[in-house]
């Protein structure tokens, strides 16, 4: 391969193709997760705790804030599932080829989509 | 080379192993709360917490701890070996990360044995 070809890596000015968007997200959705385990641990030990901590976190759960906590939790948790699912399939050799990565990349983002949406209804 | 003192599987091939079969782990264990918590659509202290008094869920879920803390390290890892070049500074997220899935094993344990 010629090496005088001239190369761009400056991201801002390359627009990502749908696997790149699924995979980058898939990657954030994970970052994000890693510090979500604080309040997940914090949930679960109050409605472990006792009658009354379980039903003070379910009060909770009435705020505003709370509720949106929640449901970006739940839409990362949805997403990242969904992304690491695509990743194994493709780990099986499924979905490949560039336009298997596209259709395995609008699967991953349409289904991560629902996901979100369902987490929006159930939480409200 | 110098540069895997810090992956947790001493090598790329097990890391993949690793997050591959936690990942599983996870997804499993995700699934069955879920499913857990839709058939008890108006889920009581006593449900809640007689799953989590069984065994069988005790070692699920420590299972699924120990998994989020390896999952998380290897995700962590790899994240700061792509985009922190300074040694310096990656060094001191992956001792902030160490911390965390340290504090997050422990803190886990203690709530599902309930100290």
């Amino acid at each position: 391969m010629n090496s005088n070809r001239p190369k761009n890596l400056d991201l801002t000015t390359i627009e990502l193709p749908l696997p790149a968007k699924a995979s980058i997200l898939h990657r954030i959705s994970g970052f994000a997760l890693f510090f979500a385990v604080a309040f997940m641990l914090t949930a679960l030990n109050a409605s472990l705790e006792s009658a009354e901590s379980f039903a003070e976190l379910k009060s909770t759960f009435d705020n505003g804030l709370a509720k949106l906590i929640t449901w970006l939790i739940l839409s990362a948790v949805g997403y990242h599932l969904i992304a690491g699912i695509k990743h194994l399939v493709m780990d099986a050799g499924i979905g490949e080829s560039k336009e298997g990565g596209k259709v395995g990349a609008i699967i991953t983002l349409v289904g991560g989509a629902i996901v979100i949406a369902l987490a929006g209804v159930w939480v409200w | 080379m110098v540069a895997s003192i810090t992956n947790l599987g001493r090598s790329g091939l097990y890391d993949w192993v690793i997050q591959r079969l936690t990942a599983v782990i996870l997804a499993v264990y995700t699934l069955f709360l879920l499913g857990f918590v839709i058939a008890h659509p108006d889920l009581q202290y006593s449900d809640w917490q007689g799953l989590f008094s069984c065994t069988a869920m005790k070692i699920a879920s420590l299972l699924a701890l120990i998994s989020i803390c390896a999952h998380g390290w290897v995700g962590m890892w790899t994240i700061a070996t792509d985009y922190i070049k300074p040694t310096g500074i990656r060094f001191l997220f992956l001792l902030v990360t160490a911390a965390f899935v340290f504090v997050y094993l422990v803190w886990g344990i203690d709530i599902l044995w309930g100290a």
